[in-house]
């Protein structure tokens, strides 16, 4: 083994090490477990969304229609259909991803700031439909009614909704599934042919490669992982309300990927720590929190838009 | 029947009108900046305070055409020290920047003027209704498409006529070969911004006397305008008037029919476009794909 693929295996063993006792050191720094869970569930949504910014370059800017509908379909489905959590996450993923694939067959050819306000416009669809169909949705008091069911496992059950803690490991698990997934990907031809996508689309097509299919499928695996994690999210909250779909929230997915590093695997889950983290303390604090991110939104476009981990990889080459 | 029907097409085109202004003043800065802005319901509402802030001394004529200035300035400043920085890069930057901004300018609204809705009179001339028959088209509506007619006119007449307004269609199309040809792009597009963000300016007056003022009024015009922009296509600026005209009459019409559904109903109409047309109605392939 070479020494790059020995610190790639300690930053490995240390990632899921500081995952997995996280209910334990937070504490010590003011965290608790809620938010820990918090942190995954979103952490997991900017992995989703930069599967298909930042390794196939194609900029959405609406991927909470998607997280939304996850979160919708789950909690309805637990609330009218069965009450049982597996069941729910099942359901959100498929009609989140589903959809998604629709969209993106319609979505394919266009590119760059094109499908950036094309998307950008689509997802609002699924916030105004869960404004306006309040008999179902609940309109803007949200989604309630619906709680998260004990895991059955026959000869045991896990209790997921009065232990926090229970139902961090839960969202661990769920999260170590979906990122081992996207890793497989990656690492697979697909995936190297959307990195090649991704740094030149030209070259790729004159290659052969049908591009608008890999973009297709790229897309709605994304959205598949992003309806995922907006179940977890209604699980979280026992709740789902419109701003889960709102362009708002798309937004802080982007920023979480670009704060982080856009271009390395972790990097959209160390933006969501901070990003969630400081939005969580922030609006504790000061009525003004939204002032604050958007400087700091400013701030990282400007000066950092690699990432928090760009930098240290630059730092580390330089 | 027929009488509510045509209540709600003249409704739509004056909403129409209103969300082409704006949709105009976005399809400027995207042509030739390339520059999703989504502050752009944030400056809409930074016309509509600082009208307010104005009229007790200038009077609603004053703030009319005062307001709109003063947020371009505003707008100039920002291309100035920071979008201008993110030429040339992903767009994905100035899309977040612009996101950014817009969370301050709310907030910053709120600050000082505070979370509670304002009103904005106008004067009583034009609020009384012209016809009883017709109770809807009240004087100040009219006015308000009259003002978004003249200053579109005016914009059209500027780009194809004068120099910088050539310059700026020719940039739309190929910056490049501008630049060659010894146009300073850089004022250009600063230009370019500032006129984008005095239509935002002026249309935030005209909806603070319809509507009022609140520091969110921005976010629900944002997105029939770059609706607008889709439908119309993108790169074409009569495209994008003609779609925000569209798109008003499509929801006023689908208000005669299912209320419920006449915000969805804009959406509907991009989808068939993007299926059918994938470029826009006047728009060209290839612009800024």
């Amino acid at each position: 083994m070479t020494a790059g693929k020995h610190r790639h295996l300690a930053v490995l063993a240390a990632i899921w090490a500081a995952l997995i006792f996280a209910p334990y050191w937070m504490p010590l720094f003011g965290g608790y477990t809620a938010l820990g869970s918090r942190v995954l569930v979103l952490g997991l949504g900017a992995m989703a969304l930069n599967f298909l910014l930042g390794f196939t370059g194609v900029l959405s800017f609406g991927h909470a229609a998607w997280f939304g509908l996850g979160a919708y379909a789950c909690g309805l489905t637990l609330k009218f259909i069965a009450p049982s959590t597996p069941l729910g996450l099942l359901a959100g993923t498929l009609i989140g991803g589903v959809a998604g694939a629709l969209l993106g067959a319609l979505l394919v050819r266009r590119r760059g700031v094109y499908f950036a306000m094309v998307t950008i416009a689509f997802g609002q669809v699924f916030y105004y439909i869960a404004f306006q169909w309040s008999s179902v949705t609940g309109g803007d008091d949200g989604l309630r009614g619906f709680a998260r069911q004990p895991l059955d496992f026959r000869a045991f059950q896990i209790d997921l909704l009065h232990s926090d803690l229970a139902f961090y490991y839960f969202v661990l698990v769920c999260f170590a599934g979906v990122v081992a997934v996207m890793a497989f990907i990656l690492r697979s031809p697909f995936g190297r042919t959307m990195i090649a996508i991704r740094e030149n689309e030209r070259r790729a097509r004159f290659l052969g490669i049908p591009v608008e299919l890999h973009i297709w499928i790229a897309f709605t695996l994304s959205c598949f992982f992003m309806a995922f994690a907006g179940g977890l999210y209604a699980l979280l909250n026992n709740f789902a309300d419109p701003r889960v779909l709102h362009y708002s929230l798309s937004g802080d997915f982007v920023i979480m990927a670009v704060m982080g590093g856009m271009r390395m695997f972790w990097g959209p889950l160390l933006g969501a720590v901070v990003f969630v983290v400081l939005q969580d303390y922030l609006s504790s604090v000061t009525v003004n929190w939204m002032s604050f991110i958007g400087v700091l939104i400013v701030f990282i476009v400007l000066f950092f838009p690699r990432g928090i981990l760009g930098l240290v990889r630059a730092r580390r080459t330089a | 029947m027929l009488q509510l029907i045509f209540f709600n097409v003249t409704n739509g085109l004056i909403i129409g009108a209103f969300y082409a202004l704006m949709a105009i003043g976005l399809s400027l800065i995207l042509n030739l900046s390339g520059v999703i802005n989504f502050a752009h319901g944030g400056f809409l509402v930074i016309g509509g305070y600082l009208a307010y802030a104005l009229t007790p001394r200038l009077g609603f004529w004053g703030a009319l055409i005062v307001a709109p200035f003063l947020t371009a300035l505003i707008g100039f400043a920002v291309e100035r020290l920071l979008i201008r920085r993110l030429y040339g890069r992903d767009p994905l930057y100035s899309l977040l920047l612009t996101f950014g901004l817009a969370f301050i300018i709310e907030d910053g609204t709120r600050q000082i003027w505070g979370a509670n809705g304002l009103p904005f009179s106008v004067p009583a001339a034009l609020t009384s209704p012209l016809s009883y028959q017709f109770f809807f088209i009240t004087g100040y509506r009219m006015f308000m498409v009259a003002v978004v007619a003249v200053v579109v006119a005016v914009l059209f007449v500027l780009l194809r006529y004068t120099r910088i307004g050539v310059r700026i269609r020719a940039g739309t199309l190929d910056l490049e070969t501008v630049a060659a040809l010894g146009v300073n792009v850089r004022a250009l597009r600063s230009l370019n911004f500032a006129v984008g963000i005095f239509l935002a300016g002026l249309a935030g007056v005209l909806a603070a006397g319809q509507i009022g003022l609140e520091p969110t009024m921005g976010d629900g015009l944002l997105m029939p305008s770059f609706i607008a922009i889709i439908v119309g296509g993108v790169g074409s600026l009569t495209g994008t008037l003609l779609g925000g005209l569209l798109i008003g009459v499509a929801s006023g019409l689908t208000a005669v029919i299912f209320p419920s559904a006449s915000e969805a109903v804009i959406y509907v109409m991009m989808a068939i476009v993007l299926l059918v047309r994938p470029r826009g109605l006047l728009g060209e392939e290839g612009m800024l794909s």
